[in-house]
Order: structure tokens, then sequence, then C-alpha cells
């Protein structure tokens, strides 16, 4: 059986960085430790996908970068967060999104009592630059959203899953971000549309040149858009490495693709994976 | 069966014998039915935007109005008195975000509940301390008020309409109308509901809560200064006035905490309701109606539609 793979990064300054996550650790309530040292990188116009089970930690990570976890009595404790070579870690919401990182909720998060075109507005909040740049990227979300342009004028709440999923990210991509970070995106959505939403992704990051930090459950169509992922466990990082190389690594596809081993039958094999999935962190 | 007859029949034959009386109650309840609606919209306002029900918001509609006095006591023009007090308000906003609301959020409700007390009692004592405990006569003809009565005949009788009531009405129709139009078209109107729908939400597309809640807690300190002129001029400006904030409870049952046109509806119902009731089934009991049907009303409305007529349509997908 190979080792598991870990492919050191390129080293050298002319990586190109957008984000960096320096070895956190993230408090909840004062007793509760959810992350024990979580350390990533996003390279500018990547799409790195975060992986794990429930309880892992992605939507914590995600929210310690994008500050969200102070409304939620969260507080990092250790370590840093840089964003574009800037320390983040004590700066509000609102600072990050006017610096160019948003967060898209896990369960999407719509204004349900206001229109479509209402939420995509709201995302523009933080924007200076006039009326007439917002309506024009309001056009230019209709048409990577077709879909929203039909809804515009419904209320948020009565539009389906899907509909919100678009709403969200549109609504996101309103405060012209450098970065997104994607929190479940496929969370009770048909697998067709889950497909629709990673491409509608796949199309912001390549066109707008939006960098994703997607955390998802789903391993499989993650791996599929992702160009590099992390997973993780019980607040660590267990494993990282390009995407293609997750996704033939015999450990991933086993506990995460739900495709197993032909040759681990027997209990001490199992054991085994147990004790080598946690030394990695 | 006298009972009954003097309950269920003799009110309406009165009504019907004299309807003069009955448009000039009406009317009455519906001038009183505005200022309590403005007071519950002061709540409404707040609770949307913070989750907190502001116990202050009468002591709020009387500091308005002893500041816009005490100013003009000091030899301001009324207009600039005006402006002033609204600066006041302003300050009022920003130090209560500040102090208040900042260190306490994520705290549960009943906390910020009672931190309101406190800003009650604190504007009880700082207001006494600086105005005095004595009623003060609103300056409503130096702001160009209206005084005296119109009189027509109609219906077989008169009926008597303060001028000052009318443009009150009218006054308190302009401004909601002004605030309708602020919440459905302005950038800070749309956060403003955007933070009253979801706060997480609004937090993650990079609405600054705080600043958010200093705009909401100045609107009702401008809708408190508002409805200090009103009531002022129609009776004194005095301590005495923020019982009428008791007053806006029923109203907020029955129109529902969340919703602003429940408001305006419900102070209107509850405005002329009291005012039948005293009038015509007063007499019954020997009087004294007024100030306990509201609540009555209320008690009917939390047993039997607790979210009020108005209250949060919640939507769900299922």
């Amino acid at each position: 059986m190979s080792a598991v793979q870990h492919v050191e990064p390129a080293a050298g300054p002319a990586r190109d960085v957008i984000l960096s996550v320096n070895n956190i650790e993230v408090i909840y309530d004062h007793v509760i430790l959810v992350l024990k040292g979580v350390s990533l990188e996003v390279p500018r116009g990547g799409i790195v996908a975060l992986l794990g089970a429930n309880g892992a930690g992605k939507t914590t990570t995600l929210k310690a970068i994008s500050n969200l976890l102070h409304a939620e009595r969260g507080e990092v404790t250790k370590g840093a967060i840089d964003f574009e070579g800037e320390r983040v870690d004590r700066m509000s919401p609102s600072e990050l999104v006017r610096r160019g990182c948003i967060q898209v909720m896990e369960g999407r998060h719509c204004f349900g009592h206001l229109t479509i075109e209402e939420n995509l507005l709201t995302g523009a909040f933080t924007r200076k630059d006039g009326n007439a740049a917002i309506k024009r990227d309001l056009e230019a979300i209709y048409d990577y959203f077709p879909r929203l342009r039909q809804r515009k004028g419904s209320m948020a709440g009565y539009t389906s899953g899907g509909e919100q999923q678009m709403c969200a990210i549109g609504r996101a991509m309103m405060s012209k971000p450098r970065m997104i970070l994607l929190d479940e995106p496929s969370m009770g959505l048909a697998p067709q549309v889950v497909e629709e939403i990673f491409e509608i992704v796949k199309t912001l990051n390549r066109k707008e040149g939006v960098s994703f930090l997607l955390a998802e459950q789903n391993t499989n169509i993650a791996l599929r858009y992702a160009t590099y992922g992390y997973i993780l466990e019980t607040g660590r990082v267990v494993m990282d490495g390009e995407a293609k190389a997750l996704r033939e690594n015999e450990d991933v596809k086993e506990f995460y693709l739900g495709v197993a081993g032909a040759d681990r039958k027997s209990f001490k094999d199992v054991k085994s994976y147990k004790r080598r999935k946690r030394w990695l962190a | 069966m006298d009972i009954l007859y003097k309950v269920l029949i003799d009110p309406f034959v009165q009504m019907g014998a004299a309807p003069d009386l009955l448009v000039q109650t009406v009317w009455e309840g519906l001038v009183s039915g505005v200022l309590y609606a403005l007071i519950a919209l002061g709540f409404v306002l707040i609770f949307k935007a913070s989750g907190v029900f502001n116990f202050a918001q009468g002591i709020m509609v009387v500091f308005a109005g002893l500041t816009l006095v005490g100013f003009h006591e000091m030899g301001v023009p009324a207009i600039l008195a005006v402006i002033l007090t609204l600066g006041v308000m302003f300050l009022l906003a920003v130090s209560v975000e500040r102090v208040v609301l900042r260190p306490l959020v994520n705290q549960p409700d009943i906390i910020l509940f009672m931190a309101t007390f406190g800003i009650t009692y604190l504007l009880i004592g700082f207001g006494e301390l600086i105005f005095g405990g004595n009623p003060k006569r609103m300056i409503a003809e130096e702001l160009y008020l209206p005084t005296g009565s119109i009189e027509f005949q109609t219906l077989g009788g008169f009926v008597q309409l303060q001028k000052i009531d009318i443009a009150a009405a009218v006054i308190a129709a302009i401004m909601i109308a002004a605030l309708a139009f602020f919440f459905q078209t302005t950038r800070i109107g749309r956060a403003l509901r955007a933070v009253a729908d979801s706060h997480k939400a609004a937090l993650s597309v990079g609405i600054s809560l705080n600043q958010i809640w200093v705009i909401v807690w100045f609107t009702a300190g401008i809708v408190a200064l508002v409805t200090g002129i009103m009531w002022g001029a129609r009776s004194d400006v005095s301590f005495a006035l923020q019982v009428i904030a008791l007053k806006a409870l029923p109203v907020l049952i029955l129109g529902g905490f969340t919703s602003v046109p429940g408001a305006i509806v419900g102070g209107l119902i509850i405005g002329i309701g009291e005012k039948i009731g005293e009038f015509y089934w007063g007499p019954l009991v020997g009087g004294g109606i007024e100030s306990w049907l509201a609540y009555f009303i209320a008690l009917g409305f939390l047993l039997f539609r607790p979210q009020g007529l108005f209250g949060e349509k919640i939507i769900e997908r299922i």
C-alpha cells in the first residue's frame, strides 16, 4: 500500500497565495476546543476543497476566516490568518467583505422576506462605486444565473433550494469579491442542481478570477472541480494534496468516496488506517 | 334580560340615534390611536432590527419632548431647537449602541430587555435632573402647529375637530409614508430589512450591525420626537406621559411585534375601541373602561392569535 500522499507545495516567492491560514486554534464559549491547529493555503485563482465528515471543523474553519465566528461566541485563540498578505483574524466581517473576502454560509441564508433582486442588491452594501456600476454587475449576475432573472421579483423564501443557493452565491458576487468561502453548496440539493452550481462556480472562477475555498461533504464532486484539497478530521488537517492525487488515494477512496479497497478485509487493516489517519496532522 | 339588552342592544341604538356623537367619538379615538401607533412604531423598528424589546421607547418620547422645550427655554429658536434635539437623539442612539448593545451582543433577549429598563430609569433620572419634574408646555405655536378647532354641522348635530389633532394625523401619515419609502427603496432601508430578516446572513454580506443599530435607534428617536411634540401639544410634556408606552404594549400584541402596518392598524383599533367602549359601554360599569379595555383586548388576542393581526408570516419551505 502506498503511503498517504502529501504533495509539498512548490516553495519559493513565485507562488501567489491569496489566503493563508496558519495553525489556527478555535475555541467556542471559552471551553469547547473545535480546531486544533489547522493550516491551509489558497492560491490566487484556485479552487480549494475542504473535506471531511460532519463535525470535522469545516464550517468553523470558514467562519474563522470570515470572522462570523464571533457572532457565535467562538474565538481564534492561536495562529494567524492572512488575506492578501494582511492579518485579518481580528477584522470584522464587514471590513473583510470590503477587502474582497466573503462567505456564503451553509444553508444559503437568503433573506426570505426580500425579493431575489433585493437579496442580490444587499450584497453590494459595502460597495462605494455608485449605482451605475452596481446595476451593471446585477445584469452580469443575471447572465450567469438566468434562473434568477426569471425569479427576480419573487420573495427569496418562496424559491427552490437551488435558486436560493444561486441567490446566495450571486449575492456574494455582488460585493465584487476576490475570494469566496463557500460552505456546503450541495446541501439538500438534487444531484443535477449540485452539478449546475459547481459548473457556475467553475465559470465564475475562470471568467471573474474569483478564488474559492469550498467546504463540502460531497467529496466526489468537490474533488472533481477543485484543484487542491484538504481533509479535516476532528479539528485537524489529516491529509492534503492535489485534487487528482486525493481522488486516486486509497484511503480517501475508502473513507470518503465509498469505494472499498479490495485487499483490506481484516480488522487489523482497518485499525492500521485509523492510526495512520491520525498521525497525519 | 335587562342587562343583556343594555350590553348588546342599547349602545347601538344610541349610536344610531346620535350619529354626530358617534363620529366625534370615533375621531377622538382615531387621534389617540395615531399617537399609540407612533409609539408602537418606535417599538417595532427596534424590535425588528435588534431583537430588543425596548422598554425605554415611552421615556424616549418624554425625553425628546423635554429636550425640545428645554432648548427653547434657553432661547434657541423653535426650528433650531428641533434640529438640536435630533442631534441629542442621535447621540443617545450612538451611546445606547456603544454602552448597551455592543457589550451585550449575543446575550439572551431577557438581558437586553432588562438593559432597556436601565435606560428607562437613567433617562428619567437624567431628565428630572436637567429639566426638573414639572410638566412643561409644548411649544406648539412656535413650531407653526395650528391651534383652535373647526366645528361643522353634520348628521343632525355638531362635530368638533381640534386643528392640532388634524395636524397630528397628517404628520403621522407623512412620517409613516416617508419611513415606508426609506425602507423599501434606499440602500440603508434594504439593509435594515435584511438585518430584520436574518442577523447572520446580514453579517455575512458585510452589513455592519453596529451601524444599523445606531440608524434604527436614531429612527426610533425621530419617531419619539414627533410623538412627543404631538402628544405634548394636546396635553403637557411630563414624565406621566411615559405610561402611554404601556398602552403601546396591547397595540403591539394586537398588531404583531414585527409588523409596521400592524403597529398602525393596532394603534387605531385600540384608540377607537377604547373611546367607543368608554362612551357607550362605560356607564354600565360606572366608567373607567378606557384604562383597561386595551389590555382586555390584548389578552383575548394572546389567547387566540398570539402572533397578532399582522405578525411575522413565517416563510417556510417544505
